[in-house]
């Protein structure tokens, strides 16, 4: 069976050529899509579950008064609590954008365990109140090296903001955002005390960390309930969920590009059950003669089927193959946008997964009419 | 088995019925057939196009099924065995030959041989050795390695019938064998299959329009519109 099997799937290279290109570039294109969709996510993923987050309840640009941090403090549960800013700026053009963040140093670095750096870097970091620490891939990006001075240009916070790069980090889990800049909160702080005096001693957020995760619920109910009908109620919610509130704004370009992807798999699915019933309504006779000689319908079952599942399979596993390679010829342009852009263990298995499937729905058709065909019809020839 | 006794019959058929659909409409193809065959017996079916003659050998063969009517082949009932059942049958009883030969093309012609051969217990070994040797038989032995496309049309029809041979079935169905020859290598194929019937008592039943093909089978019985006519030629 393997033999006829092989045989049968050299017998049109150009065919088979074309349909295991067509299935690699299907798989291709979905673990493409499924990555990007695992990149936007990438943060809600990399959420701790001691963490939770507070904000103005209005809305994320609304602000918090800085004397929240002492009174959230000293809530039950907490362990510990910083506070941020999304920092807008522009280094050199808006085109080379990454995420930047103001945040309360060094207390906020604690919060944050997955950023991994040596401890002269944190040292000189905490030191130098316009030193910045960059991740590794943002460094590698542009080309900084410890003790380069970088300027930032505010759009939402007013003024140009001059930093040096004190330390670069490396994530300590695969799903750990490397691009990013964060930098002293109280830099802005300064800045704004003297450019913009209404927006000085605010926060965007505290970064909260709790003794335990069962606690999320009740510390947050704790947390606004004391800021009840004040000025700037709060919102508080498990890290998570605020990294999901992000993620929802883009969510229907997400669902789209999850369909996208779907829709191609739909596409080869059909290109190959396309080429195995062409394949198998060429061979009806000579199936109609093995089963004459005796051979039983699941042994025709077994030759078409290899046969599918064989240019599937080559070709999942070529488009899975070239994912890594294409990722990394992306162009910086695009890869921007995502702080994690990496192929995981998952995306390689639901690929080889759909391969295996598309294989066996392809050859579900022509295998049953092989099966099934009367032999004296097949021959067709009535004397 | 004495001298005056007659051959006991391979295949007996009584009142056999056949027809198809084709839309709403019963075609009946063969009617009220009754027929012996002895074992050893090489019959020719004549008859006109759509008299049913392939029909009929595709019910002795066991390749299809009659509406009504006896069918016994090695006094075994066709009619009631199931498909797994006549399957396996046709693996050990019969050898095909058909007119457009219907080798695996992708298949060396030893590989074609030895297909049949799949379906027994003998090891690769012995099926090799197997197919070697009826291919030798044949006069192809040194065609083994090549593909039907490297093969004319009469060698090819040589492989099938290495093909039908090489399971050492008691029957062997031939559709037109020589319908796709010119007419030296229908010769040559219709020699090979009377000394396969003489040297080996191997029973054949072929199909064809060629009264020259015919000449060469030991009996000769018309089909027309589905009926036996009683004229039974024999040589």
């Amino acid at each position: 069976m393997l033999k006829l099997t092989l045989r049968n799937l050299l017998r049109h290279p150009l065919r088979a050529t074309l349909t295991v290109l067509g299935m690699a570039i299907a798989i291709l294109a979905f673990a493409l899509l499924r990555t990007m969709v695992e990149a936007w996510y990438a943060g809600v993923d990399a959420s701790s579950p001691v963490r939770l987050v507070t904000r103005n309840a209005v809305s994320l640009m609304d602000t918090l008064p800085l004397a929240y941090e002492a009174r959230i403090r000293a809530v039950p549960g907490v362990t510990a609590v910083g506070h941020a800013f999304w920092f807008e700026g522009v280094y050199i053009d808006k085109k080379h954008f990454f995420p930047q963040f103001a945040i309360s140093l060094p207390g906020y670095l604690d919060l944050l365990p997955e950023l991994l750096f040596p401890e002269d870097q944190k040292m000189a970091l905490i030191r130098d109140r316009r030193g910045a620490l960059a991740g590794r891939k943002l460094a590698a990006r542009f080309g900084w090296k410890l003790g380069d001075r970088i300027i930032l240009k505010g759009t939402y916070f007013p003024g140009e903001y001059q930093l040096v790069i004190r330390g670069i980090y490396r994530g300590r889990d695969p799903s750990t955002d490397e691009t990013m800049l964060i930098f002293h909160w109280d830099y802005l702080n300064e800045q704004m005390k003297k450019l913009a005096p209404d927006q000085a001693d605010k926060a965007g957020w505290f970064l909260i960390q709790i003794a335990s995760p069962d606690l999320a619920g009740e510390v947050s109910a704790k947390i606004d309930a004391i800021f009840k009908n004040s000025l700037a109620e709060t919102l508080t919610e498990t890290e998570k969920a605020f990294n999901l509130g992000f993620v929802a704004m883009t969510e229907a370009i997400l669902l789209a590009i999850q369909a996208v992807s779907w829709v191609v798999i739909g596409v080869i699915l059909l290109v190959l059950a396309n080429t195995m019933a062409m394949s198998a309504r060429e061979r009806l006779r000579e199936y109609a003669v093995l089963k004459a000689i005796g051979f039983r319908p699941r042994f025709l079952t077994g030759v078409i089927l290899g046969e599918s599942l064989a240019l599937a399979l080559l070709g999942g596993v070529l488009g899975l193959a070239l994912t890594p390679p294409i990722i990394l010829a992306l162009p910086a342009s695009v890869m921007q946008y995502f702080g994690v852009f990496n192929v995981t263990t998952a995306t390689l298995a639901i690929g080889l997964g759909i391969s295996l499937a598309v294989g066996i729905l392809a050859a579900a058709l022509p295998a049953w009419r092989a099966a099934t065909v009367g032999i004296a019809a097949a021959l067709r020839k009535v004397g | 088995m004495t001298a005056d006794t007659p051959p006991l019959p391979l295949v007996e058929i009584e009142h056999l019925y056949k027809s198809y659909r084709r839309g709403s409409q019963t075609l009946p193809v063969l009617q009220d057939i009754s027929l012996n065959i002895a074992a050893g017996d090489f019959l020719a079916l004549m008859g006109p196009s759509g008299s049913g003659k392939t029909t009929l050998l595709n019910l002795i063969a066991g390749l299809d099924r009659p509406d009504s009517g006896h069918l016994l082949v090695q006094g075994l009932d066709l009619t009631q065995l199931t498909e797994a059942e006549l399957a396996a049958w046709r693996a050990r009883s019969v050898g095909f030959i058909f007119q457009f030969y219907y080798l695996i093309p992708v298949l060396t012609a030893l590989e074609n041989v030895e297909l049949p051969l799949l379906l027994t217990d003998l090891t690769r070994h012995e099926r090799r050795e197997h197919a070697e040797l009826v291919l030798e038989l044949v006069g192809l032995s040194d065609r083994n390695r090549h593909y039907p496309a490297q093969l004319s049309g009469g060698q090819q029809q040589r492989v099938a019938i290495a093909r039908a041979l090489v399971t050492d079935p008691a029957l062997i169905a031939a559709d037109e064998p020589t319908g796709d020859l010119d007419r030296k290598s229908g010769h040559e194929i219709m020699d090979l299959l009377v000394r396969l019937n003489q040297e080996f008592q191997k029973t054949i039943i072929i199909v064809t329009h060629d009264p020259e093909a015919a000449e060469h089978a030991s009996h000769t019985r018309r089909l027309i519109k589905g009926q036996l006519l009683n004229n039974n030629r024999e040589k």
